[in-house]
């Protein structure tokens, strides 16, 4: 028995040698990804291992907010973050940014034109867009009998203790903004109060505030709609595991926010090339097409949304996939407030702490 | 001797580098405002100082203070007995029962607190069961009772088991001089076992209110962060507001009042255990 015993714990060390020496031969290169939340298909992780040899260290986080502070802080370094439009252009304004060799991503071509030089960065130079999408309201059809059209029907009292609040300062803020009539940019004084006002108010029949529980909870009943993003509807629609014929997504006529997220490399990326593989790999409209089915929000790759528009047309009714022109018009796209966030960030804890 | 002395030396180095330079840099950001990663851009300001005093702000810690002492007060009322029943049941069940306390703390803290939201969510396992049996639903997440409870949840085994510890050290002799003097149960409880295990009480409270008073994550999940507690307005300030002057002031503050409660708990202590040598000498 003992010998036995032995000859095991023999083979164990040989094995575990044996692996550990052939680690030596080669430095293998771990790619640090630093993502949104439920915002990768992670098989794709595996696959890009399985093709490369890099290994990938895979984190989330929940608001553009947490990450830039995370990154700011310093200590921690990683390879490909995911920002959305603004805080791509705080990224580049504060420096923060490395240049993509485009080169290295041949598969950029397959992105979308008008998606390409948008406002937040004009040349193009720091990010490839990821997705894209809109801002709304996801409710129960079984608990909300009015049409879900506007902003107002979160502030409608009939729904007090029914409905959840984005925990995001740019996306609360932006919601109160729009229904009074202002952009989602504004850094008018009078106007950022009135939302601002507004928000403490609406306070008083908020059940509660949330980030990335809003889907699951409105999916479960627990509330009757949530201010959240437009891929938590089309996540659940793709959901082969329940029915969720229940659950509605409406954006306002008011107008939205209009967001892309984007793939950059940070300063303190250390393997540049192998970054810029990944993004390339993203970017592969095979790739590209199994993402967007299982996160849900949709691609900027051409041959990706060419493929399910033949495959599945009537996603292309939803206006959480295919948002109609008439809400586009209507609808801002974030742009960095510069020093003037600290003044919607101290509003929002305003009205948190009320 | 002088030998010891030395073992710990890399223990000293080590309070220095993580314990004394964070707190000093806490120090300096809660007394500075401007560029937080060019220490040589800071200007003295108490800028940050000035805002925890806006009422708003003493809501919040106040609110923090009340439901940590709420918590504390519930898990000593709840704790106590359980403590009693495990010290006096047999050694082969106790081993058991002291198990049964710990293995829940094995599982991450988060994990548990996202299983109390799924309980008691309005749609939750809690509310499912209530309406199959008849009962009306019970309207407490989001809201300051669910975060009570998961408070209360979190934090009990911290009372338990040193009040246990304690229980289970004090010398059956003692008791039984106290049946033999013709002291009841009551008596017996009141007068010896009660203030013998004062020690084990107040490690409890304290251990139990500090991470009570600073706790965040659970007041965000199971109160809609409705009422932010201090540390969720830490939270907030370090993370999504980037505002690290106003963040370290609230850390101060909260320390300073961390540290004055210790000092009253530790006294109560010292008062504690003068008082129970009289009713064993008696």
């Amino acid at each position: 028995m003992k010998k036995i015993l032995a000859s095991v714990i023999v083979a164990a060390i040989l094995i575990s040698m044996a692996f550990s020496l052939s680690g030596c031969g080669e430095e293998q290169v771990v790619l640090n990804v630093f993502n949104w939340g439920e915002y990768i298909d992670e098989s794709l992780l595996d696959e890009f291992e399985k093709q490369t040899g890099i290994k990938i260290n895979y984190k989330t986080y929940d608001t553009n907010e947490t990450m830039l502070a995370k990154l700011e802080a310093g200590g921690s370094s990683y390879d490909v973050v995911f920002p959305s439009d603004y805080a791509v252009s705080e990224m580049i304004r504060k420096d923060m940014l490395l240049p993509l060799d485009f080169e290295n991503i041949p598969n950029y071509k397959y992105v979308d034109e008008r998606l390409k030089n948008l406002e937040y960065d004009p040349e193009n130079k720091y990010s490839v867009p990821y997705f894209w999408g809109t801002i709304g309201i996801l409710y129960n059809k079984n608990m909300v009998d009015d049409p879900v059209d506007t902003w107002d029907i979160l502030w409608n009292p009939k729904y007090a203790g029914q409905i959840l609040m984005k925990k995001d300062v740019r996306d609360a803020m932006g919601a109160s903004l729009k229904r009074l009539g202002y952009s989602m940019n504004s850094t008018n004084d009078e106007e950022l109060k009135q939302a601002q006002q507004a928000l403490l108010e609406q306070k008083k029949i908020v059940t509660g505030y949330y980030g990335d529980e809003i889907k699951d909870m409105i999916a479960n009943g627990d509330a009757a709609m949530g201010l959240t993003y437009s891929g938590d509807f089309m996540d659940l629609y793709w959901d082969e595991s329940a029915d969720f014929s229940h659950i509605g997504f409406g954006i306002p006529k008011e107008g939205t926010n209009l967001w892309f997220d984007c793939m950059v490399i940070p300063k303190s990326c250390k393997h540049k090339k192998e970054a810029e593989m990944f993004i390339n790999f993203m970017l592969d409209p095979e790739i590209s097409y199994q993402n967007s089915i299982a996160v849900g929000y949709t691609s900027p790759n051409v041959e990706a949304l060419n493929r399910i528009r033949q495959e599945m047309p009537e996603v292309f009714e939803l206006p959480a996939f295919w948002p109609d022109d008439s809400i586009l018009e209507n609808s801002d796209v974030y742009v960095d407030l510069g020093d003037y966030k600290s003044v919607y960030n101290q509003l929002w804890t305003e009205v948190l702490v009320d | 001797m002088k030998r010891m002395k030395l073992l710990a030396y890399p223990y000293s180095v080590w309070m220095a580098i993580f314990i004394v330079v964070p707190l000093f840099l806490v120090l300096l950001y809660s007394f500075t405002e401007g560029n937080i990663h060019n220490l040589t851009e800071l200007r003295f300001s108490t800028k940050g100082y000035e805002r925890v005093l806006e009422p708003l702000y003493l809501k919040v810690i106040m609110n923090s203070f009340v439901l940590a002492a709420i918590s504390t007060l519930c898990c000593l009322v709840l704790g106590y007995p359980v403590a009693m029943i495990v010290s006096k049941a047999n050694p082969k069940v106790r081993g058991m029962l002291v198990m049964f306390l710990i293995v829940p703390m094995w599982m991450n803290f988060l994990l548990r607190t996202y299983a109390w939201m799924s309980i008691l969510s309005p749609n939750g396992f809690l509310n499912r069961v209530l309406e199959l049996v008849g009962l009306p639903r019970l309207e407490i997440m989001p809201g300051k009772t669910a975060v009570l409870l998961g408070m209360i949840y979190n934090f009990l085994p911290f009372m338990i088991l040193p009040i246990y510890t304690v229980l289970s050290k004090i010398d059956k002799s003692v008791i039984e001089a106290a049946n033999d003097l013709g002291a009841n149960k009551i008596k017996t409880f009141m007068r010896v076992i009660l203030p013998l295990s004062i020690p084990g009480v107040v490690s409890g409270i304290t251990m139990v209110f500090l991470p009570a008073v600073s706790t965040f994550v659970i007041s965000g999940l199971l109160g809609g962060g409705k009422t932010p507690l201090i540390g969720d307005l830490i939270e907030q300030q370090f993370m999504w507001e980037g505002n690290w002057h106003f963040g370290s002031s609230l850390s101060i503050i909260l320390m300073v009042m961390i540290l004055i409660s210790m000092a009253i708990m530790s006294r109560l202590d010292r008062n504690g255990q003068q008082e129970d040598k009289n009713p064993v000498k008696m």
